[in-house]
């Protein structure tokens, strides 16, 4: 532990020698060659960033999270775990949690099969890959605010215009009220911008993934007879096992953090927010930043809730990722 | 036998090319209806009958977005560009520090905060937006580019993505720069960063079009003095006095940006996407 880090003399082997030899606590601080103190400097403005903007912040939340604090960040009155105890009984807190879990199952595996049918029709194409490949990443560049402004005004118009309403009425149908909360077509507004949107992104991911396999696997098992479904069930699949652990995580961590989009597409005039549609960070921010009385005690309860959620997220996403690596080493 | 199967292979390989020619134009289509709304009038975007062309090419729909009082496109503009070159510079800056000190260093205290980044990386700022915003309000950074900014520039993700570059980085061109006597933070500057430009180049780039947009911060700490333009964009859709030929010209103003780093940059940015998403 406390090497000494100074060349010593001569009378090394004596135990005394040494330690009145023994540097100093400022010499230590510094380190050999001021080590520590040049590794202070780098760090210090990432490690001092975060404590002020991330961890005294959340800690500050969770002590609000203990009071009844509205539009106060200094509170007096405490009430316990009430604040807790009304969101996680409250059926619109749980309500959008629900919306959160079906928002994932619609979203994360339609991406997934989306970016990988994408990254296999490119697989090996000599003509226009690139092309191909840059059109099909190029949304990821678009802001969620633009893309939920073409698909509200222009695609999935509630009203009598709007693309495909236009088509609907063309193919005999009538027009459906996509956004308004009538029905479940906001659902397929949200999905299908999102994929738009993302796909791109995790097609780059699984092609990377799909570079990665060995063509001699290839050519084995094509001696071997397979070929086409075949050989994407049993070679490509599982050889691209730890790339789709990594995009499903990833998909479902950024499902749980969806808020420009629900906002952009289903937001009345001025800011207010219809009913439905409410994942939970725009819920959260309905209660607590949203009108005009700021409850931040509420605000902490549910940022510690949700913090709690994705921190498990991350626990198993490490967990299936170190239980993948062993079983490719074995 | 072998030329039935290569007539097979090359009709698949038609129908290959028909479906992403299809696929193609359906990802391009978003692009072109903000072009083309971005021209017309308001009758034809809110025509019950779709039209593919606009009813006339009207550059003056441009021109009267900017002359809006009620929407102060100039300035949302300025201030996008002003919070997304500086959080990018800024972050990079930052997180190239501490990912080159953390790969470098290996004692408790580098360990520690090692760590400590890989956990931050579990918690998205987006999911703790509430406990930020106390911070900022409570500084008194509300509406400031302090508030825009600072609050979003310490990235975990890319300090610990600069760490795990630099640990695959030679040392012996930073010893040799050692031995000639400069610090570490010229040995830094002068020899690491400089043989780092694809990997500052690809988070630079993730950076800057995240930056440019962001929508949820820029919302809660903006008001009149810094609103960012995907905030302006948002609150015009909203609002009762929306009018949608500008609001597209706006739109296809405030993609551009993007569109031009993306197109310049995406080299880059594939290599950033590749590296950062598996790590």
């Amino acid at each position: 532990m406390s090497v000494p880090a100074e060349p010593r003399g001569g009378l090394t082997l004596e135990p005394l020698a040494a330690a009145r030899r023994r540097p100093t606590w400022g010499r230590r601080l510094r380190g050999r060659q001021d080590r520590h103190l040049w590794f202070g400097l780098f760090v210090l403005p990432f490690v001092a960033g975060m404590l002020v903007f991330v961890y005294v912040p959340i800690a500050w939340s969770a002590y609000l999270s203990f009071f009844d604090a509205r539009a106060t960040v200094t509170p007096t009155k405490f009430v316990g775990l009430a604040n807790y105890s009304y969101l996680l009984t409250d059926p619109e807190f749980r309500s959008s949690l629900l919306v959160f879990i079906a928002f994932a199952v619609l979203i994360v595996p339609l991406t997934y099969v989306c970016s990988l049918g994408l990254a296999l029709l490119l697989s090996g194409l000599r003509v226009a890959q690139a092309f191909f490949r840059s059109v099909f990443f190029i949304p990821t560049a678009v802001s969620y605010v633009i893309a939920a402004m073409i698909w509200r005004i222009s695609f999935f118009n509630g009203g009598r215009f709007g693309l495909v309403n236009s088509l609907l009425r063309q193919l005999g149908g009538s027009n459906i009220d996509w956004l308004g909360g009538a029905n479940y077509g906001y659902w397929v507004a949200l999905v299908s911008l999102r994929l738009w949107l993302q796909v791109g992104f995790y097609m780059i991911l699984l092609i990377a993934g799909l570079n990665r396999i060995p063509s001699e696997t290839y050519e084995a098992a094509a001696i071997d007879g397979a070929a086409g479904w075949r050989m994407l069930r049993y070679i490509t699949l599982p050889q691209l096992r730890a790339t789709t652990a990594a995009v499903l995580m990833l998909l479902l961590i950024n499902a749980f953090q969806a808020f420009d989009e629900f906002w952009n597409l289903l937001s009345g005039v001025n800011g207010t927010y219809p009913p439905y549609g409410r994942p939970p960070l725009v819920h959260l921010f309905v209660i607590s930043l949203g009108g005009s009385n700021q409850d931040l005690g509420l605000g902490g309860a549910g940022t510690m809730i949700l913090t709690a959620i994705i921190v498990v997220f991350g626990v198993a996403q490490n967990w299936f990722a170190n239980r993948g690596a062993d079983r490719e080493e074995r | 036998m072998r030329s039935v199967r290569s007539r097979a292979d090359r009709a698949l390989l038609v129908v290959r090319y028909v479906v992403l020619g299809v696929l193609a134009v359906l990802f391009l289509l978003p692009f072109y209806v903000i072009v083309r709304n971005a021209f017309a009038s308001s009758k034809l975007i809110a025509a019950a009958q779709w039209n593919w062309l606009p009813d006339r090419w009207n550059f003056a729909n441009i021109t009267e977005l900017f002359t809006n009082s009620d929407v102060e496109m100039g300035a949302s503009l300025w201030h996008s560009a002003v919070m997304a070159v500086v959080q990018t510079a800024l972050t990079v800056v930052v997180a190239l520090l501490a990912g080159y000190a953390l790969a470098r260093h290996t004692h408790r205290v580098a360990r520690l905060l090692s760590a400590l980044t890989i956990f931050t990386l579990m918690v998205p700022a987006a999911v703790t937006f509430i406990p930020t915003f106390v911070m900022t309000s409570a500084l008194g950074w509300i509406d400031t580019f302090r508030g825009l900014i600072v609050p979003g520039m310490f990235s975990a993700f890319a300090t610990y993505m600069f760490r795990q570059s630099f640990l695959g980085f030679p040392r012996e061109l930073e010893e040799a720069a050692l031995i000639d006597g400069a610090n570490p933070w010229r040995t830094f500057w002068q020899v690491v960063v400089p043989n780092s430009m694809g990997i500052v180049g690809a988070i630079g780039t993730i950076t800057f079009i995240g930056s440019w947009n962001a929508f949820l911060w820029p919302m809660l700490v903006t008001r009149t003095g810094t609103r960012t333009v995907q905030v302006t964009l948002s609150q015009f859709m909203t609002s009762q006095l929306v009018n949608y030929p500008e609001l597209f010209a706006g739109a296809l103003v405030a993609v551009i940006p993007v569109l031009v780093v993306f197109l310049f940059l995406q080299r880059y940015l594939v290599q950033g996407v590749e590296t950062t998403g598996l790590r």
